[in-house]
């Protein structure tokens, strides 16, 4: 008798425990609703819809018509498709390589505190305020012969393969590693400085502590500057749009500039979205393992 | 992460943004053509300058108003087919006469075969703009200007070179010796000019020697490339001659159009194909005197590549009356002579070759004679064959200009703008 009325002592007491943890679930969620309608609205649908485009012959205007798999098919002997994944993946590697080692320098160079530190720090996150189209019409002017101030003294920008892929990196760095410096030094800030005095207690170098202190704690932050280096590059159109156009001869032709040739020269959407969700699925590999081999470190 | 979002977000968006086609085209109409309707008109940037005046002219007479918006020329195919998948396209658009067969094919005019047919004047307007509008028997476009490629020479360097500056070549192999008498002046001087980098440009300048030989570079349908032939072989081998001998400015190799008005206009070359339509922008930029004559084949003949623009009513038009009450002005013999002819244009009708403002300038006259001996090519899938920066076309002229072996360029690059053609 006694245990019964314990139990449904306790019943009474769990409901209203209950039924305020939902009402929190909910205002939570309501909370998170405009977010998740946006991110749904401009984000999921497309997303949903080019996966179905990608499955159809798609004409601009007029009624879409099935024709699985010739979209993919068509896509294996697409020389200009295999050119551009090949030298999209190339300029990936070299631009996250150069990119981190300069942002990460530069990171190094302004993260104490120093006389002249905030010119300094300011002089090299300026070029992020440029528009990145800006930015590739000012290099295109800078490097052109006819209106830039080198003329001829430098070769033009599609004069060779080597020329047009140098100058894209260039602008890339410019533009990008102050943007990148700022976040890899927010992530240096964030370490405590009595770790630091504590390995130079001990007695380590500066290379000791720079491999066993700064990079270990900056794991995080370098996984995410990495992700956004590598997302970007595989992303990448305007300074190849603007600057080179893809030349000299094909060689600097990027997997979105692909996607951009079918769906608006070619007007073949279906076959754009082909592509679109072969990058998608690329980008998604190479964050997944990305992401997995720092974390896993850390 | 955030740009890792957007530009994931802007691939999907890319192509989604034709999401939103579907098929429910309005008869479109008012109650009378002329009733005051507002009339959107898109053209490229450089068609904009005979738009704006066609559109001033027809405005100043009529009640209905037509509002012209210019794009850039390259960023133009893409602003056309992203309101085409909109289904938000003007109720006008002029395109470049070549595609014109892409977007009838598209359905992205409206059938104008009826109201057309109708025009007393229809079998004077240029006939191969009128082809390239058509699509399976049906009219969907009409020329809205005409362009032709000719060749330009600077008669001055001519004088300087010892050159009659009254006698322009008159076939391949004399404007080769022109071009190198002329390179022999040195310093900054140089023979000739042209767009190695630019795909359209080559269409437009090596094709009518081409046909001037007699050869074709496509079969009449634009299915099949004939580009190996030996007619386009010999003028490209010429003008391989050319650049190898530096006679051809060096800048020659990376032109991809966008300087190529400039390097013509600074008087540093001697003779170039080019189009007719700069003969008022170079001189009107520079101090030596301009001579105009046809392009010729290796071994005489003439021809020219029939360009310009084709226009017709947007698919999604809720003003197909008004549209089509321009456009019927835009032929007639007013807008036609005091519009186009009277600003040094061709006129797109055949009959009005001769005019009275056409007297006063030889060149002129000369211009719009060779109408008649031109071609416009007709091909549905023409910019990504042809024009478009990554086209198969730009990939084997390159290679026949400055690759190492010509011949194997052409016929693998024949091959594949068969494939490119037939897509």
């Amino acid at each position: 008798m006694t245990m019964l009325a314990t139990r449904a002592v306790e019943a009474e007491a769990v409901t209203p425990r209950r039924r305020s943890r939902r009402r929190k679930q909910l205002i939570g969620a309501l909370y998170a609703a405009p977010t998740a309608f946006v991110v749904g609205l401009f984000f999921l649908v497309p997303l949903g819809l080019v996966a179905w485009m990608s499955l159809h012959r798609w004409p601009l205007l007029g009624p879409p018509s099935m024709n699985v798999p010739d979209n993919y098919t068509a896509l294996s002997d697409d020389k200009l498709l295999s050119t551009a994944l090949w030298f999209t993946l190339k300029y990936t590697v070299l631009v996250t390589v150069l990119l981190f080692v300069i942002s990460f320098g530069l990171a190094l160079i302004v993260q104490h505190r120093f006389r002249g530190v905030a010119i300094l720090r300011t002089a090299f996150f300026l070029p992020a305020a440029v528009g990145f189209a800006s930015a590739s019409l000012l290099f295109l002017g800078l490097l052109s012969s006819e209106i830039g101030p080198f003329g001829s003294k430098l070769p033009s920008v599609s004069s060779s393969p080597t020329a047009a892929l140098s100058s894209a990196v260039g602008l890339v760095l410019w533009r990008f590693a102050g943007f990148n410096m700022l976040i890899l030094l927010t992530g240096l800030q964030a370490i405590p400085t009595e770790v630091y005095e504590a390995a130079r207690l001990d007695g380590a170098s500066w290379w000791q502590t720079f491999r066993s202190i700064t990079l270990p704690l900056m794991r995080t932050t370098i996984a995410l500057v990495l992700t956004l280096m590598v997302s970007g590059s595989l992303l990448a159109f305007d300074q190849f749009w603007i600057l080179t156009r893809g030349g000299p001869d094909n060689s600097t032709t990027s997997l979105v500039m692909v996607i951009y040739r079918k769906a608006f020269i070619e007007l073949d959407l279906g076959s754009a979205a082909a592509v679109s969700v072969l990058l998608l699925v690329l980008l998604l590999i190479v964050s997944v393992v990305q992401l997995r081999v720092l974390r896993r470190r850390s | 992460m955030k740009r890792w979002l957007g530009g994931l977000a802007a691939v999907t968006l890319l192509v989604g943004a034709a999401a939103c086609g579907g098929n429910d085209d309005e008869s479109a109409g008012s109650a009378s053509a002329d009733s005051g309707a507002t009339l959107t008109l898109w053209t490229r940037a450089a068609t904009e300058s005979i738009s704006k005046a066609y559109a001033a002219a027809y405005n100043a007479s009529h009640k209905n108003q037509v509002q012209v918006t210019a794009y850039p020329n390259e960023e133009y195919p893409a602003k056309i087919a992203s309101a085409a998948g909109a289904k938000a396209l003007p109720d006008l658009f002029a395109s470049d006469v070549v595609f014109a067969p892409q977007y009838a094919s598209q359905g992205l005019w409206l059938d104008i075969t009826d109201q057309f047919q109708a025009l007393p004047v229809k079998d004077k307007v240029a006939p191969a703009h009128v082809r390239n509008g058509t699509w399976q028997n049906r009219n969907y476009a009409v020329p809205h200007t005409i362009d032709m490629s000719v060749m330009l020479y600077n008669k001055d360097l001519f004088k300087k070179a010892g050159l009659d500056p009254e006698k322009p070549p008159t076939n391949l192999k004399e404007f080769a010796a022109d071009a190198r008498a002329v390179d022999k002046l040195g310093g900054d001087i140089n023979g000739t000019y042209f767009g190695g980098n630019c795909g359209g440009c080559n269409v437009f300048t090596l094709w009518p020697s081409v046909w001037a030989a007699g050869g074709d570079v496509m079969n009449a349908e634009g299915t099949e490339s004939t580009i190996n032939s030996k007619e386009m072989s010999d003028v490209f081998a010429l003008y391989k001659q050319l650049f190898d001998e530096g006679v051809a400015a060096p800048a020659s190799k990376d032109e991809a159009g966008p300087t190529w008005l400039g390097a013509l206009q600074n008087g540093k070359i001697g003779i170039a194909p080019g189009p007719s339509a700069w003969l008022g922008l170079i001189e009107e930029k520079s101090s030596f005197k301009l001579g105009v004559a046809p392009i010729s084949g290796p071994d005489g003949g003439e021809s020219t590549f029939v360009g310009g623009d084709a226009i017709g009513i947007g698919a999604t038009s809720k003003n197909a009356k008004a549209a089509w009450d321009f456009l019927s002005w835009t032929l007639g013999d007013e807008a036609q002579i005091e519009v186009v002819a009277k600003n040094k244009g061709v006129p797109v009708r055949t009959d009005l070759a001769t005019n009275k403002y056409s007297q006063s300038d030889p060149r002129v006259v000369e211009i719009n004679e060779l109408m008649a001996k031109g071609k416009t090519p007709y091909a549905k899938n023409f910019n990504a064959t042809y024009n478009d920066p990554q086209s198969p076309w730009v990939t084997a002229f390159r290679g026949a200009l400055f690759g190492p072996d010509p011949k194997k360029s052409l016929d693998d690059g024949a091959a594949a703008l068969t494939a490119s053609l037939q897509k």
